[in-house]
């Protein structure tokens, strides 16, 4: 089809990293029902390193696409690897989105910083809350 | 298999169609216009193909209007009621909250000069009374433009009686009727249109043509203005082949439409009886005044692009109300009309059928539909969140 590029379509069709971690060390969600897109990641952290991600998300084509591609390029990566991971390196990796579909790859880079923000909150590591995602005041969905 | 269930969108054109068209290009090619004799052969086509379109809707040859498609058939009847209106110092128009974009933009370009429109409310029933249209009428109302039946979900509205309320109160009526026509019994006397849009390839016909039926006598205002084609109403030089094919197209429609409603109906209805199995879903429109060929659906805990990509993946071709197939953030303004809160008008389905679909497909997209819902459940979080009851659900 030619609304996405291949990528999309098999990480849409074929989706990586697709479930629950249900000890997670780190759990971030983002977006809402009422803008139809929410994305959940799932981390499990040792040592600082990311040994295992999943997702769960309700959204179009390229919001499931982005989140399996957002998964598999910070599984075995350190937090703060993570942390760097941009939504431009994300649909980049899946050779881009249309335009109006970028904020797909926003809320996967966000919904993986809000897992990490967690993992830093449970684990009383400090950090620099302006590099946060407010979903609250997000005008993604106004 | 692959199964097309968008007819509502577009249909396949007919062979009967094709067929009409063909002479058109390369041997009966003049300009109606012309005086000369192939010039004249072609006067003589477009006159018959206008006698065709006013016989299936009961009018006469006169009162037809071809036009590129519904959606101009829809601005020209709008405006020129709105025109005409205003000469008279009325500037009030009643329409309904679920009509066409061609019919709502058209009104929103008319609100800005000074029009007030009344948007009748379609949540009860996802369908209006004739009584609402009846209360809505003022002494200014210079228009009830009213969609015949709605392309989303398939409410067919009580046309006739809606016309015999305009008619009482000498108000003019104009219905988009681009889903109706070729699929619905039309008569524009018996019913009291003084105006109805159609589309050719809504109906097996060719895209990019279609009428306007304007009662004789209604003052039209011109919305492409040049030649003095159309009785001057609608200048361009015709699209001789377009309006041949869709004459060919209505009257195969027509003719047959005793035969197809109730077998596209009844396929249509067991699609519903199927999906309703589906476990938190609802169906969209009217159940008992209902377009043949119209099924639609709210899922819960999913979202509607997705679902359309995976459908088209296991051959099931269809649309839906979502955001994300609309191009906007907003769902469908059909479904948030009807009452659908937008978490659950974003994972809409729409299957609209023809008589070209066959049981077997009907079969293929029961055993499909089932499926793809559940996958995508399985990966929603909405939907475990709506299983673990920490979400309640709305369907």
């Amino acid at each position: 089809m030619a609304l996405y590029s291949e990528k999309v379509m098999d990480h849409f069709m074929h989706p990586r990293n697709v479930g629950v971690i249900e000890d997670a060390s780190g759990v971030g969600e983002v977006g809402n029902a009422k803008c139809g897109d929410i994305m959940k990641i799932y981390l499990k952290v040792e040592n600082d390193i990311i040994q295992d991600v999943k997702f769960e998300t309700f959204g179009c084509g390229s919001a499931i696409a982005s989140s399996s591609m957002a998964t598999e390029m910070i599984k075995g990566k350190s937090i703060y690897e993570a942390m760097a991971l941009t939504n431009k390196a994300v649909a980049e990796a899946l050779d881009g989105l249309p335009a109006h579909k970028m904020h797909c790859s926003v809320l996967a880079e966000e919904a993986i910083h809000n897992a990490l923000k967690d993992y830093f909150d449970r684990n009383n590591i400090p950090y620099d809350k302006s590099q946060f995602p407010d979903c609250e005041h997000c005008e993604h969905c106004e | 298999m692959r199964v097309y269930a968008d007819n509502a969108a577009t249909t396949a054109m007919s062979q009967v169609a094709i067929d009409a068209m063909l002479p058109y290009f390369d041997k009966i090619y003049g300009n109606p216009s012309s005086l000369h004799s192939v010039g004249q052969e072609a006067k003589e086509a477009l006159d018959a193909a206008r006698e065709t379109v006013a016989n299936c809707l009961g009018c006469e040859p006169r009162e037809i209007i071809f036009t590129s498609g519904g959606s101009e058939a829809d601005n020209q009847a709008i405006i020129s009621a709105a025109r005409y209106g205003q000469r008279k110092g009325k500037k009030h128009i009643i329409s309904t909250a679920f009509e066409h974009h061609a019919v709502l933009h058209t009104l929103a370009k008319l609100e800005k000069e000074g029009f007030e429109v009344t948007y009748l409310d379609v949540r009860q029933g996802h369908n209006v009374t004739a009584r609402q249209v009846k209360d809505a009428i003022r002494p200014d109302t210079c228009l009830v433009t009213t969609m015949y039946a709605n392309n989303e979900i398939g409410s067919v509205l009580p046309i006739a009686e809606i016309g015999a309320i305009c008619k009482e109160a000498g108000v003019p009526f104009h219905t988009d009727a681009v889903q109706a026509v070729g699929h619905l019994h039309i008569n524009v006397k018996e019913q009291n249109i003084d105006m109805l849009s159609l589309s050719a390839h809504k109906f097996h016909g060719p895209k990019g043509v279609g009428a306007l039926y304007v009662r004789r006598g209604f003052p039209l205002v011109n919305i492409i203005e040049g030649g003095a084609q159309e009785r001057g109403k609608r200048a361009g030089t015709e699209n001789l082949p377009g309006i041949c094919g869709m004459a060919a197209a209505m009257k195969d429609a027509c003719d047959h439409i005793d035969e197809n409603m109730p077998r596209v109906a009844a396929m249509r209805d067991r699609l519903i009886a199927g999906l309703s199995q589906i476990p938190h879903s609802a169906v969209n429109g009217d159940l008992k005044n209902r377009l043949p060929g119209n099924v639609s659906f709210c899922f819960e805990g999913i979202e509607g692009e997705s679902l359309l990509l995976l459908l088209d993946a296991n051959g099931v071709c269809a649309s839906s109300g979502s955001a994300c197939t609309s191009g906007s953030l907003d769902p469908s303004h059909v479904l948030l009309a009807i009452g659908r809160v937008h978490d659950v008008a974003h994972g809409s389905l729409r299957l609209s059928l023809s008589e070209y679909n066959t049981d077997e497909e009907i079969d293929h997209i029961l055993k499909v539909v089932p499926e793809v819902v559940q996958y995508l459940r399985s990966m929603s979080p909405v939907w475990r969140d709506l299983q673990s009851g920490k979400r309640q659900y709305i369907l």
